[in-house]
């Protein structure tokens, strides 16, 4: 019944869809004009109301574990705690896909309501061109990633959820990110409009600005969350491993931070409106090229979806009909922007801001792609991993956060003021304490003094903005300070995380001990626990630290998931604001062995606090409003 | 002023050993650069595979035999094929590598063009 | 004109990059070994299972051809193989080194006295490091190489009843 109650729903869905379009077009063509845009809000609030329904429809199935749904049966479990057998509606392929679809309708009709006093035509264009896209997700849901589609004979059973998803941070990271990239195709859709409807430069921008900015919050939340989920709960120790699907969500947040910045001059100085325009366009693009490097099945990669060639079909093609129409309609409309600016002034820097994400941007995309080309062309298989990301992207690094640190004080137009005696007093202050460390703590390499060093600079200028500020009175734009400050210290303590993390592999029997630089492991004990739904083999180390005698227990196990059968393998992780200290182990086949990874690493909490403060930056700009 | 300035980051730079390396032991940067073959995209420092517990071994005892990292992957990549190694061979990859510098290059050449262009169109 | 250029760049660009992705479409993304052939098998030198002697790369090169079969007793797609490596023996006439992989000696024993001995020689791998050298990387996986050490075939997985009309065929075309 739930199933064809959903199917119903689609196919409702579809012709409101289309009906939004069939009106829109009507609208447009002023002849026929026999309504106003409050008809478009009602049919929008119908359009995102019936989506819901939908969705919710879906998660009633796993709620209620009907197997007879295909979705649910693949996976769900009766066992399953209630909140993961809701958070696994959209865990998998086709449940995403609703919430792309929700996120795609909710800002439509979101847009709508926050703009239906002004510009209609714009407007339309812009509820038009969305409802295409919100068209092309419903279709390939409705006939090619049916999350409806039955199974017949009922099955009493599920086939169960993978245990590396059953966690909180993975239920809230998809969500994030949808509001994020999902989001930004409303901005695709308006620079479409606005390309037609005429309605460009500052306007435009003001129409954007609150979209991009919510977008790229979201997105900068879901990206981080991720990074804790893949560190507590994968068991590597890493936080970002340049993984083919975490590039697909990082790609589109280099170019709506370029957007973000773009749009700041679009505004205050009426320029660069073709940038900005071919910016949102990208946005949106890479979201969906990210989706279909994803979920195509031709990346080899940690998160992959299962795969069918038929999803990478149906995707590859929406894509290429969405770059070409896109492209088609710049050529056709876009008129050459006249302007003029300085050498040595904001709007210049600002555009070197751009420069730097489309290094960033550029490098990630080459990296990542590059595997396929060469197996296409050459039928050899290459791997692209962490070395070439780390090597190339760090140097570039260092002269972007002096430029981070600078830029924001540079006047619009033209900059008069000499700030040489501060960059020079704090980059000495900079270089000082980067010594200090250095000289009393570890040698570094060359770029990770000057990482350290330039962060450094990147946090000492911000904050003195922030000082003088307060000082004189001036009016000071919070979300700015907070967000470069975040990202310095982002770069700062990962820069000493790299630097001072410790880092040993080893094998080891129960009751031995392991010596690792200034710690000593002690393998005390071995135990078999029984959970509800699985049963794990607990080992107990006590980790001495001799320096200061501190003493803590870190328990890592190894869990035997029953349905499906899968062993996972749990951390131990021992979390202060100075340091984690973090084991796994697991089990040498056929011998009494354990492999032991045991490490310390500095500053974690302190990087997700700063990754944090960059997005309440953000935050605080959409709340300023 | 501007003494004490130039003394302080020369006395600073006195500390900079510019040779030194980053510390992350041999084995553990060899480790995570080495695919895990049966593995959907971890290093054999990541996985806990059999493959992997037997390929740090190899390489343990390779690096007590004094073996250089270059001749690690080598001999890896003799056996297994390029895709075993995560960092790509600058010889036979030398477009990926070299792509990102030439667009940075490219976009400040365009940036500074740009820039000159609006320069001279003021002064004009 | 300029602007056309830079059109029609960015048009081919893209269409290109699509048409790759399009392409790389019907490729699998799971990596093996199978077409890393044509390289040499040398400088190995294996102890036999009771220990009583080595085996070495000198040994081999007296037979056309060898099939060096990586096996375990606790490997259950090794059971399912051995009654075509048993078939190749006595059919093909083929002899099989077979490297026992990070097995007891016991369990060994039991498991070829349980289903037959296709092997001419056998030796043990007990820490799984010396068949790194011969670029396995799990088990079962057999390799086929001519008098010159030089691989000819790899068998990645079990054998299976197809490969033994692609050995016989291998073998003929002496």
């Amino acid at each position: 019944m739930l199933s064809n109650t959903g199917n119903t729903l689609i196919f409702i869905n579809i012709i409101l869809t289309l009906s939004i379009i069939y009106f829109s077009f009507q609208f447009l063509n002023k002849k026929k004009r026999n309504f106003g845009v409050k008809k478009f809000v009602e049919l929008s609030l119908y359009q995102t109301t019936l989506s819901l329904i939908i969705f919710f429809t879906l998660i009633l199935g796993f709620v209620f574990s009907d197997f007879s749904i295909e979705n649910v049966y693949r996976n769900s479990h009766t066992l399953k705690p209630l909140f993961y057998k809701i958070t696994g509606t959209w865990g998998n392929h086709e449940g995403s896909l609703l919430l792309w679809i929700n996120v795609l309708v909710f800002f439509s009709y979101l847009f709508l309501l926050f703009n239906k006093k002004s510009n209609h035509i714009f407007l339309i264009y812009t509820l038009l061109i969305q409802n295409f896209l919100i068209l092309g997700f419903l279709l390939f849901l409705f006939v090619n990633s049916n999350p409806f589609s039955l199974v017949v004979p009922k099955p009493l059973e599920g086939l169960g959820l993978n245990p590396i998803l059953q966690d909180p941070a993975l239920a809230i990271h998809p969500p994030l990110l949808y509001v994020g990239f999902v989001g930004s195709s409303i901005y695709f859709s308006a620079a479409v409009a606005s390309l037609i409807s005429g309605l460009t430069g500052s306007e435009f921008a003001k129409k954007i600005k609150l979209w991009v900015l919510i977008s790229w919050c979201f997105q900068t939340l879901g990206i981080i969350l991720g990074s804790i989920w893949a560190y507590y709960e994968l068991g590597w120790g890493g936080f970002w491993f340049w993984d083919p699907v975490e590039n697909s969500s990082l790609m589109p947040w280099f170019v709506m931070t370029a957007l973000l910045h773009s749009v700041m001059v679009l505004e205050k100085r009426n320029m660069l409106y073709s940038w900005v325009i071919i910016l949102c366009l990208m946005t949106f693009t890479l979201s969906v090229t990210g989706t279909f490097l994803v979920r195509s099945g031709i990346l080899n990669s940690v998160h992959t979806f299962a795969n069918d060639p038929s999803r990478g079909l149906y995707i590859l093609v929406f894509l290429s009909v969405m770059i070409f129409f896109a492209i088609t309609i710049f050529i056709k409309k876009n008129k050459k922007d006249h302007y003029i600016f300085s050498g040595y002034s904001k709007e210049t820097f600002i555009l070197a801001n751009n420069w730097f994400m489309a290094f960033f941007l550029f490098t990630i995309l080459v990296g990542t792609v590059y595997p396929i080309f060469t197996e296409v062309l050459t039928q050899t298989k290459v791997s692209v991993g962490p070395p070439f990301y780390n090597i190339t992207i760090i140097p570039i690094v260092i002269p972007f956060l002096l430029l981070m640190a600078i830029a924001p004080n540079i006047s619009w137009i033209k900059d008069r003021t000499n700030n040489l005696k501060k960059i020079s007093f704090l980059i000495i202050l900079s270089i000082l304490i980067n010594s200090i460390i250095f000289h009393f703590f570890k040698s570094m390499s060359l770029i990770s003094n000057l990482i350290i060093i330039s962060s450094l600079f990147l946090i000492f200028y911000t904050l003195s903005d922030f000082f003088s500020s307060y000082k004189k009175k001036i009016h000071l734009d919070p979300s700015r300070i907070v967000s470069h400050l975040g990202f310095g210290l982002l770069i700062f303590f990962i820069g000493l995380n790299h630097n001072f993390s410790i880092e040993k592999d080893f094998n080891i029997k129960v009751g031995e001990k392991k010596s690792v630089e200034n710690f000593l492991i002690n393998f005390e004990s071995l135990n078999l626990i029984e959970k509800e739904n699985y049963k794990a083999i607990v080992g107990t180390f006590r980790v001495d630290n001799k320096k200061n005698s501190n003493s803590n227990t870190l328990s890592p196990e190894i869990r035997i998931y029953s349905q499906p059968e899968t062993l996972t393998y749990e951390a131990s992780i021992r979390t202060r604001l100075s340091h984690d200290l973090y084991l796994t182990m697991s089990n040498i086949n056929r011998t009494e062995l354990y492999n032991i990874k045991f490490q310390k690493k500095p500053f974690m909490m302190m990087i997700w606090l700063s990754a944090i403060l960059i997005s309440i930056g953000g935050f605080l700009r959409i709340f300023k409003k | 002023m501007r003494l004490i300035y130039t003394f302080l980051i020369f006395f600073s730079f006195l500390f900079f050993n510019l040779f030194a390396k980053d510390i992350s032991t041999k084995e553990a940067e060899i480790f995570k650069n080495i695919r895990c073959l049966i593995c959907q995209g971890q290093s054999i420092a990541d996985s806990n595979s059999e493959f992997s517990q037997t390929l740090k071994l190899v390489v343990k005892d390779q690096i007590k035999e004094g073996k250089s990292k270059e001749e690690i992957y080598d001999f890896l990549i003799e056996k297994y094929g390029e895709w075993i190694v995560y960092k790509p061979t600058f010889s036979k990859n030398f477009i990926l590598w070299l792509l990102p510098y030439i667009f940075l290059l490219l976009g400040g050449i365009v940036l500074f063009l740009l820039i000159k262009k609006r320069e001279n169109t003021k002064t004009n | 004109m300029k602007i056309n250029f830079k059109i029609t760049l960015v048009l081919i660009t893209v269409s290109f990059i699509l048409f790759v992705f399009f392409l790389s479409l019907g490729q699998k993304s799971q990596y093996d070994t199978r077409d890393l052939i044509g390289k040499k098998i040398d400088n190995f030198n294996l102890k036999t299972l009771e220990g009583e002697k080595n085996i070495t790369e000198v040994d081999l090169m007296d037979n056309e051809y060898t099939l060096i079969n990586f096996w375990a007793s606790w490997c259950s797609p090794c059971r399912a193989e051995h009654k075509y490596l048993i078939k190749i023996k006595n059919n093909l006439g083929l002899r099989i080194l077979g490297v026992n992989f990070k097995d007891k000696n016991k369990n060994a024993i039991d498991f070829l006295n349980e289903l037959g001995n296709p092997y001419s020689y056998i030796v043990k791998d007990n820490s799984g490091k010396q068949s790194i050298k011969f670029g396995v990387y799990g088990i079962p996986e057999s390799i086929l190489i001519n008098k010159d050490l030089i691989v000819v075939k790899k068998f990645i997985g079990p054998i299976k009843k197809e490969d033994l009309e692609l050995i016989s065929k291998i073998l003929k075309n002496l």
